[in-house]
């Protein structure tokens, strides 16, 4: 847990956050950017050249469709930003955290009921329950959309993608907001009792007014934690699901299509790192570093709320 | 203890029930009429109502899941759309086997990596080498896979030519090596941080410096007084190994070309072949509900705190 305590060199840790932070900030930078720092349309194939090596034309060059990597790269970090963002304020912030302050301090049936719901959301191989949601919910969603679509007379909304962001984010929702409202609901407890909830109690103010203002603040810091563990771990997913093709749909570019598309699946992954690592290492790279950036920021605010 | 033990055991077939019916529903909304699927998109409406009513479909769905668990427990999921006639048993188990193999072997090897360099980096935490090998456990797990499999391969298999590059020979083969060193060394980093963390706790407990002061020889506290108890918290992370068992080796299997679960979990998505997925993520899902509740009672056996605290 608080691994970096025992680096004697404070200043390196410090360096080590700063760099950690320095990334994160590029990467998602690069994300919101995407439309004025990406060179090339991330669609648009080039047949008289493809598999080329990387250029001034092409920076890290093209894929077997004449594609522009370094563009596809760009907007698929933007993709990755996307879901990420969204999925954490939905699923770890949003539920996550109301279902752990309802459940620590009401306590009884509803309490009983949103544990038991989270005994039931974890008794699944939890990649397979996301493969199972993904394979599923798509089609109904697609279906939902075109009604939208419709009823508000504009099209476009199932071209633009918006689509795969629902299908990921929901699919990865039943893991993201357990938790979450364990450790909430870990610390309602111990504060629900304290002498000043109890003389508010005691006012007659209200149960919405003391949940939110003074319980929230008190037990709000640990899910700094676990969202900045958290938003690892659904970046990471987008990327599996995407690999498996039931993600982020192709054309639409994202961290996993692109190692997808350049390793057919996997099968073909060593000959491509071999003969054309610019094409496989950077999204690969990316996402290993925005992974253990995070990490490593999360064990350091760890380290800070909860000393030992 | 007993009433808790009670109500766990309680409570577990419940779970199941709900678990299982909850993918059953999912299985069964999910897109592509079975009878439809099996027929071909030539056939007439009335062929594929009259097999809708053979194959069951328009019964109620309570009806539909209690018929289904029940040959489930005989180890019948019932037939796959897509390999005509064929059981999803059939398909399901020589898969299912070398995937088991593969993640068992894996999930070992990551304990015998983790523990004791968990237990070294604790033990010598004042040094320089307890960050290190924490810092590069967590760089290595947060490395994905995508990357360490070609790598391992290119290395390994096509300049050293030591072992194949891909498939499958079996438990006992040179080509299981690489797969499972693949599972096993970033599976390792949990083992190494947990493990870390618990010999922590337990070597400042004044029990081990009262040890120390006895005159014990360093062997004896560490096996006996520090490792043995440290390794208690272990247990629980057990249950996360076991849902790795059927999880863990999906994007191994596809870069290693293994013949498991994962080209076959993915075909089926692709075919709509629902079948082979409910089942898989059954089979799955109550074995993990099974495990944890072994790996709870066993816990509360062995530590003899919560024990005796359940009992007052």
């Amino acid at each position: 847990m608080n691994l970096i305590k025992n680096l004697k060199q404070k200043i390196l840790q410090q360096k080590l956050i700063s760099i950690c932070i320095f990334f994160i900030f590029s990467i998602y930078i690069v994300g919101i950017f995407a439309p004025i720092i990406a060179t090339h349309d991330y669609n648009t194939t080039d047949l008289y050249n493809t598999q080329s090596s990387p250029s001034r034309e092409n920076l890290l060059g093209t894929d077997k469709l004449g594609r522009d990597i370094f563009s596809r790269l760009v907007w698929g970090i933007q993709t990755t930003v996307i879901i990420t963002f969204s999925t954490l304020i939905t699923g770890t912030l949003f539920l996550g955290v109301s279902m752990g302050l309802i459940g620590g301090y009401f306590r009884g049936k509803i309490d009983i009921l949103i544990m038991r719901l989270g005994e039931v959301v974890s008794s699944f191989p939890e990649i397979f329950l996301i493969i199972l949601l993904a394979a599923t919910i798509r089609p109904k969603i697609v279906e939902l959309i075109y009604r939208l679509e419709d009823k508000l007379n504009i099209s476009g909304l199932v071209n633009s993608g918006i689509i795969d962001y629902f299908v990921v984010g929901i699919a990865s929702l039943p893991l993201s907001w357990f938790g979450t409202m364990r450790l909430i609901r870990g610390q309602v407890l111990l504060v629900r009792k304290l002498e000043y909830i109890q003389a508010s109690q005691a006012m007659g103010t209200s149960n919405f007014r003391i949940i939110f203002f003074h319980v929230l603040p008190n037990v709000i810091s640990p899910v700094i934690v676990s969202a900045s563990f958290g938003i690892g771990a659904i970046a990471l997913s987008e990327v599996i699901l995407s690999f498996f093709g039931i993600g982020v749909q192709p054309p639409k570019p994202s961290l996993g299509v692109i190692i997808n598309d350049v390793t057919s699946r996997g099968s073909t992954s060593v000959s491509v790192l071999r003969n054309h690592p610019e094409q496989l290492l950077p999204p690969i790279i990316i996402i290993w570093l925005l992974i253990l950036s995070w990490n490593i920021i999360g064990d350091y605010i760890n380290e800070k709320i909860n000393p030992r | 203890m007993l009433i808790y033990v009670a109500k766990r055991l309680l409570w577990v077939p419940i779970l199941i029930i709900i678990s299982t019916f909850f993918v059953f529903f999912m299985g069964s909304i999910a897109p592509g009429d079975p009878a439809e699927l099996k027929l071909g998109n030539k056939a007439t409406p009335e062929r594929i109502e009259k097999l809708r009513n053979e194959m069951g479909l328009n019964e109620p769905l309570g009806s539909q899941y209690i018929k289904y668990m029940k040959n489930a427990i005989k180890g019948d999921f019932g037939e796959s759309y897509a390999y005509s006639d064929k059981k999803v048993s059939e398909i399901i188990g020589p898969k299912l086997i070398v995937t088991l193999q593969l993640n068992l072997i894996g999930s070992i090897l990551a304990i015998f990596i983790g523990l004791p360099l968990g237990f070294y980096s604790a033990k010598n935490h004042k040094t320089i080498l307890d960050p290190l090998i924490v810092l590069s456990s967590l760089i290595i797990y947060a490395i994905p896979i995508f990357l360490t499999a070609p790598l391992l391969i290119l290395f390994f298999a096509v300049y050293l030519n030591w072992v194949p590059a891909s498939g499958w020979d079996g438990l006992f083969s040179y080509s299981a090596i690489l797969p499972a060193l693949t599972i096993g060394i970033p599976g390792s980093a949990i083992y190494i941080r947990h493990m870390r963390s618990s010999t922590l706790d337990i070597i400042n407990q004044d029990y081990v410096r009262t040890a120390h002061s006895k005159g014990l020889r360093d062997f004896q506290i560490n096996t006996k007084y520090i490792a043995r108890n440290a390794l208690l918290p272990i247990i629980t992370l057990l249950g996360f190994t076991i849902a790795g068992i059927f999880t863990g080796s999906l994007i191994v299997e596809l870069i290693f070309g293994i013949p498991g679960v994962a080209r076959l979990s993915l075909d089926a998505i692709y075919q709509r072949d629902f079948p082979i997925l409910t089942a898989f993520i059954m089979i799955g899902s109550v074995s993990l509900i099974v495990a944890n509740l072994i790996i709870d009672l066993a816990y509360t056996l062995v530590d003899p705190r919560i024990r005796l605290s359940e009992k007052n």
